[in-house]
């Protein structure tokens, strides 16, 4: 293994090119452009052998891919903010189709007001079509990650797309040493795709002809017991990673010092390694916290969220978004699952960090404390949802 | 003496198609199939043909078929055929198989793309100069003064005002080495032109003005005859544009547009002012295809 700094974007470009993607329709945009230049690069110096189509469109992206995937080769994609909304209707498609592109998104606000800065509204807004969902908090989970989705994706009983996402700015343009694993090794773990059906001259068929409502019914209750058996496979891909690279990322979630903790703190990407380092210096302090870091959203970590109820008193998410009228989807997803579960912790929802505001110790800190407090007191007059940091007239100054 | 049959004799489209009684597309499609053979691989957007190969499981297509998005056709065959360049099939044709307003109106970005990047493909805009699937609306490709069911015609004359958009000379500005139209009415053209097509490499478009009896408003026993008329009428006019030279390959003697308008319910209403002003734009037109004969005929 070599050890070298990369950014997010290059160790996607990497990622890409180890899992030997064999197709890549590709638009830019901001913060993703460098990882179509570092792919243009590498196949420019011969390191990688790909179908680069610089399409006009993320929309375009996302319909060569899934073309692409239905005639049997390996497909990947990269985008963010915009590009991911244009892809919209494209990613619902490549679910139904069951084609196993692999996506990174680089998580970035949608406008208006422009803002190209971290926000999670671009990936949590496609919750609902299908697409697997990995969340990533550092650069060597990105790399990794891109070749374990295509793993996924592509097994014979699961068959759907999958969505990786890095922070903007904060992974997408950070470097960081990383672990390029040996392609033979990436090799072996991740054979050539070879999908059982595809278009075939052979042997013709047709692919998302039209149905009558019985059988769609049956093909979107298909779709969901593939997303269902994704979990199983996800915990067995990250421990089969574990066993070459010895790395993990805890299966369908990443829990850091839970094991005794009162009282956590759930939430997804970068923010999560401020809100780590925090935590091992309260533990220092004899607090009982820890914190749970969202790594699949798409399927949810139902399991995960019940097994922490069962031990923890009180639970605060964190949402780098907003569900505008009711909740952060993070928040809503937690609560959903301890409706039907006997032990149900105190939940409060921090919206936080929203189109890539700073998420520093100090918040973390605060959170925890707020946290503590509400579980004694009542959530008061700020009720559940609680969008932490707000200047309201202040200038940024005198928040900081 | 026995005529020799230049259409090949293989029926890669069996009957059972749900399409309407005297449909142009299904005939379009039969055709470019026959031209085409087996290793071929279509692309279908959503259109009359995403439809009329039948109810899932049945498909009365005997070539590989993906369903595609709306305006997608241009970037999926792109993707088909990277992929087939990837796996080493590059002898596969790969064909996207697109109504006129999955062409000229919401897929045109998509196909801007694919003859920008000039992909080894041939899109075919089957042109019934309306949205025919969804119920004869209006799309850019419906001439002036027809009725559709967005363009009524009530009290106020609210019939099309605007030309039929000219796709064959947008795709000409995209530089691509061979543009061609053709017409149901004429299978053997039809046939020689999507063979030369295939035999091309880079990006190739044929637009097949195929009749709609239905959204036409219009006897079905006329979808052949119309054709004729459509041409001599100069309503629809057959040439190839072969890297940047036009040739006009049919140039039949002129007949009066309103015998071609009213043989169909879609223009009956119009006046016939209205009738000479657009056959004096249409005279126009086909002049000027002779004249771009004309002037790039050394480039042949």
């Amino acid at each position: 293994m070599v050890k070298e700094l990369l950014t997010g974007n290059k160790a996607t470009a990497y990622g890409a090119m180890l899992a030997r993607a064999q197709v890549i329709p590709a638009y830019p945009i901001t913060p993703q452009t460098t990882i179509v230049e570092r792919i243009a690069d590498l196949i420019s110096e011969g390191r990688m052998e790909t179908k680069f189509v610089k399409v006009e469109s993320e929309h375009s992206a996302m319909a060569a891919a899934v073309a692409a995937s239905n005639t049997g080769a390996r497909a990947f994609t990269a985008t963010s903010s915009h590009g991911l909304a244009l892809m919209h209707e494209v990613l619902i498609w490549a679910a139904g189709a069951r084609t196993p592109v692999v996506v990174v998104n680089v998580n970035r606000a949608l406008g208006p007001p422009w803002s190209v800065w971290a926000d999670h509204q671009d990936a949590m807004a496609q919750r609902d079509t299908g697409i697997l969902q990995f969340w990533c908090e550092n650069n060597q989970e990105i790399l990794d990650t891109v070749i374990m989705a295509h793993k996924v994706a592509e097994d014979p009983d699961i068959m759907l797309p999958a969505l990786i996402n890095q922070d903007a700015f904060f992974l997408s343009h950070t470097s960081e040493p990383v672990d390029v694993p040996d392609q033979k090794m990436v090799d072996d773990f991740l054979p050539p795709f070879n999908p059982k059906e595809k278009l075939d001259v052979d042997d013709p068929k047709g692919f998302g002809s039209l149905v009558m409502p019985p059988q769609y019914m049956e093909f979107r209750a298909n779709m969901a017991r593939s997303m269902d058996r994704a979990r199983d496979l996800i915990r067995k891909v990250d421990k089969e990673w574990e066993g070459l690279t010895g790395r993990s990322y805890g299966g369908m979630m990443d829990m850091y010092r839970c094991e005794d903790a009162e009282s956590i703190l759930f939430g997804a990407g970068t923010m999560m390694s401020t809100a780590k380092d925090v935590v091992d210096d309260m533990r220092n302090e004899g607090r009982k916290v820890g914190i749970a870091r969202l790594r699949i959203f798409r399927p949810f970590p139902v399991d995960e969220i019940r097994y922490l109820a069962d031990s923890v008193k009180a639970i605060g998410v964190m949402d780098r978004t907003y569900t505008f009228g009711q909740g952060g989807p993070l928040y809503n997803e937690v609560n959903a699952q301890l409706y039907n579960h006997t032990n149900q912790p105190f939940t409060k929802n921090y919206v936080i960090g929203v189109g890539g505001r700073d998420v520093v110790p100090r918040h973390i800190r605060s959170l925890f404390d707020d946290l503590e407090k509400v579980r004694e007191n009542g959530y008061g007059e700020e009720g559940e949802i609680h969008w932490w940091g707000l200047l309201d007239g202040k200038t940024p100054r005198e928040e900081m | 003496m026995m005529a020799k049959l230049t259409i090949p004799e293989e029926e890669l489209m069996s009957p059972g198609h749900m399409g309407c009684l005297g449909c142009g597309a299904t005939q379009a499609m039969r055709y470019v199939l026959k031209a085409a053979g087996r290793r071929t691989i279509l692309s279908i957007p959503a259109c009359c043909w995403a439809v009329m190969p039948g109810v899932w499981p049945n498909t009365c297509l005997q070539v590989p078929e993906l369903y595609t998005p709306f305006e997608t056709t241009g970037a999926s065959i792109s993707g088909i055929r990277a992929a087939l360049d990837a796996l080493g099939q590059e002898d596969i044709n790969v064909i996207g198989f697109a109504g006129d307003g999955g062409t000229a109106d919401i897929g045109i970005q998509a196909l801007s793309g694919t003859a920008d990047r000039q992909d080894n493909v041939l899109y075919i805009m089957y042109d019934n100069e309306a949205y025919m699937n969804t119920g004869i609306q209006r799309s850019g490709s419906t001439p002036i003064g027809t009725w559709t069911t967005t363009t009524p015609v009530g009290s106020t004359q609210e019939w099309e005002k605007s030309p039929k958009k000219n796709m064959t000379a947008i795709m000409a500005a995209h530089g691509i080495p061979y543009i061609a139209t053709a017409t149901t009415g004429y299978p053997e053209d039809i046939i020689k032109k999507v063979t030369k097509a295939l035999s091309i490499k880079g990006t190739k478009f044929m637009q097949i003005f195929s009749p709609c009896p239905t959204g036409w408003k219009m006897d079905p026993a006329l979808t052949v005859s119309i054709t004729k008329e459509a041409l001599s009428s100069r309503a629809f006019n057959l040439f190839e544009i072969e890297n940047g030279a036009y040739k006009v390959t049919m140039k039949p003697k002129k007949t009066p547009l309103k015998g071609y308008l009213m043989k169909q319910g879609r223009f009956r209403h119009m006046p016939d002012d209205l009738i000479a002003e657009v056959e004096a734009d249409l005279d126009s037109a086909y002049e000027n295809l002779l004249h771009l004969e004309e002037c790039t005929r050394k480039k042949a």
